[in-house]
């Protein structure tokens, strides 16, 4: 277990800056556990839910930004849905994962490479191309056979396309991603 | 049900993986007179991935599809996959209740959506708009011994002030649409645990593990099925089944069928159009099991011939000892 020195590593505008990103206000949170109770993730996490909010509350921006909770996290919605005192809380860690990528602080990184095998054949097809996605995937991250044995199950029932299908309007998709770049570098 | 039009936005999963909810979904659609029309030139509403990146640019991959579905005409788009669905349910309800929002959303579109269409499950649409009362008056078979695990997974009702549909704890409308035609249902507890959701590829093991214990709860209800309404909990239960058997060493095999695809065997509906046969754990024996109502009607009869006739058989026999009784006492 880690011991944090709160005094030191706290970081006030942390917890300004998720509030805001988040429309959530995390002093709300008086750690009754309801969120963690019903996480079907907990048992992976390194923190679980409940303490990530109170992490947020003593804003510990690193310890939160380098957690493998916020990535592990399935926004299944069921601490939303448990929470007494109604924080968004799958909208806090979605936050949290989001503030976490834009400062290239990820812990999961296979998990972060599907996402973006996915955004990326989103990006080149207008839609998404399965199998691209999972060969773009297992190329990057070296897990080459990744899911190999689903291969032969998937091609026995003609479910897979070996080549991609591309939208009309792939280029008008495309824009959205570069629109979105360009305005996010606009404002550092 | 009035004439009404509904935009139909299939979703990638059911150009692909999930081919056989677009198939049945179609045919059951036919059957009940809704009316679906498909947007054209669709895109990816973005899912899971895109809202790890940021929510603006989320809302934005999403509402390029209803900025299409709105000019078609429609008002309402419905959506078998739960993730698409919540795409576009976050993106609309940001975007007309919030002005600033919905005006970063529509700098990052070709063209800007201005807040009319509203989306809904197909599993919604065939719950509230075409009624039980319908859904069950289309019904020409029966699936006897089938009891079915109605699976929801996470999102289809959560959270409720996105979902703004059923119960975000415990909802029924799987239930009672398999229970109006004919279906017996389990009482299942895990009708909203997640599965594993998108970690499949990435963290294989974990996902194997959550899928067990959604599995595996079925079978302790007495299920021998389990139906659900959702591409991503499909390919986890059914075509990761395997991997789950082999990564925690048990030997389970129960079929996962679409909600769709279960009420169109009841409607006698072949197999094939249903794209029974795209599914990875078998469901033969289910449509095996399959008889016509009069065939149901005339097994009942049959059933309850036979249990009048050993009723009457062992009245008649009551009846005689009695007689004997009442001869030896006369003697």
């Amino acid at each position: 277990m880690n011991t944090l020195n709160l005094t030191k590593s706290m970081d006030l505008t942390f917890i300004e800056q998720v509030s805001r990103e988040s429309g959530q206000n995390p002093s709300l949170c008086y750690q009754c556990g309801n969120c963690t109770a019903g996480c079907p993730y907990t048992h992976y996490f390194d923190y679980p839910v409940s303490q990530i909010m109170r992490l947020l509350q003593a804003g510990q921006r690193d310890t939160i930004l380098s957690s493998k909770a916020i990535w592990l996290c399935a926004t299944c919605e069921t601490c939303t849905t448990r929470c007494p005192c109604e924080i968004d809380v799958a909208m806090v860690m979605d936050t949290l994962r989001i503030i976490a990528r834009r400062e290239n602080k990820v812990s999961e990184k296979d998990i972060k490479l599907f996402y973006d095998s996915f955004l990326e054949s989103m990006k080149g097809h207008g839609r998404l191309f399965e199998m691209g996605t999972l060969l773009a995937y297992n190329m990057k991250s070296g897990h080459l056979f990744a899911d190999a044995d689903l291969g032969p199950k998937v091609l026995e029932k003609g479910k897979i396309h070996f080549f991609p299908k591309n939208i009309k309007g792939k280029d008008k998709v495309a824009k959205i991603f570069t629109r979105f770049q360009e305005k996010a570098k606009k404002h550092g | 049900m009035a004439e009404k039009e509904y935009a139909y936005y299939a979703g990638c999963s059911l150009e692909g993986t999930a081919v056989e909810y677009d198939m049945s979904m179609r045919q059951v659609f036919k059957v009940l007179g809704v009316n679906i029309r498909e947007p054209d030139d669709w895109s990816c509403c973005g899912s899971t991935p895109a809202h790890t990146v940021d929510h603006v640019f989320a809302a934005a991959l999403a509402a390029r599809n209803l900025t299409i579905i709105e000019k078609m005409g429609a008002d309402t788009v419905t959506v078998p996959c739960p993730s698409c669905l919540s795409a576009f349910k976050r993106a609309h309800l940001g975007m007309t209740a919030d002005e600033s929002f919905k005006n970063e959303v529509n700098e990052l579109l070709d063209e800007p959506y201005t807040g009319g269409v509203v989306p809904k499950s197909t599993l919604q649409v065939m719950f509230e708009d075409v009624g039980l009362e319908a859904i069950a008056s289309k019904v020409t078979h029966a699936l006897p011994g089938l009891i079915v695990a109605p699976y929801y997974g996470c999102i289809l009702t959560r959270p409720p002030e996105i979902a703004q549909f059923d119960d975000p704890e415990n909802p029924i409308s799987m239930d009672k649409i398999l229970e109006a035609v004919g279906i017996k249902v389990a009482d299942y507890a895990f009708k909203m645990e997640c599965c594993g959701a998108a970690f499949g590829v990435p963290k294989k093991d974990m996902v194997n593990q959550l899928t067990y214990r959604v599995l595996s709860m079925a079978l302790d209800a007495g299920a021998n099925c389990i139906a659900v309404a959702c591409p991503l909990c499909q390919q986890n239960l059914d075509l990761r089944q395997s991997q789950v058997n082999s990564t925690m060493g048990s030997s389970l095999t129960i079929p996962i069928l679409y909600f769709s695809q279960l009420v169109g065997l009841t409607y006698g509906l072949s197999p094939k159009e249903l794209g029974i046969d795209k599914l990875v754990v078998s469901a033969d024996e289910i449509v095996r099991s399959r008889i016509t109502l009069e065939e149901l009607a005339q097994r009942e009869a049959k059933v309850k011939a036979a249990e009048a006739e050993a009723k009457a058989a062992a009245k008649s026999k009551k009846v005689q000892v009695k007689e004997e009784d009442s001869k030896t006492e006369e003697t």
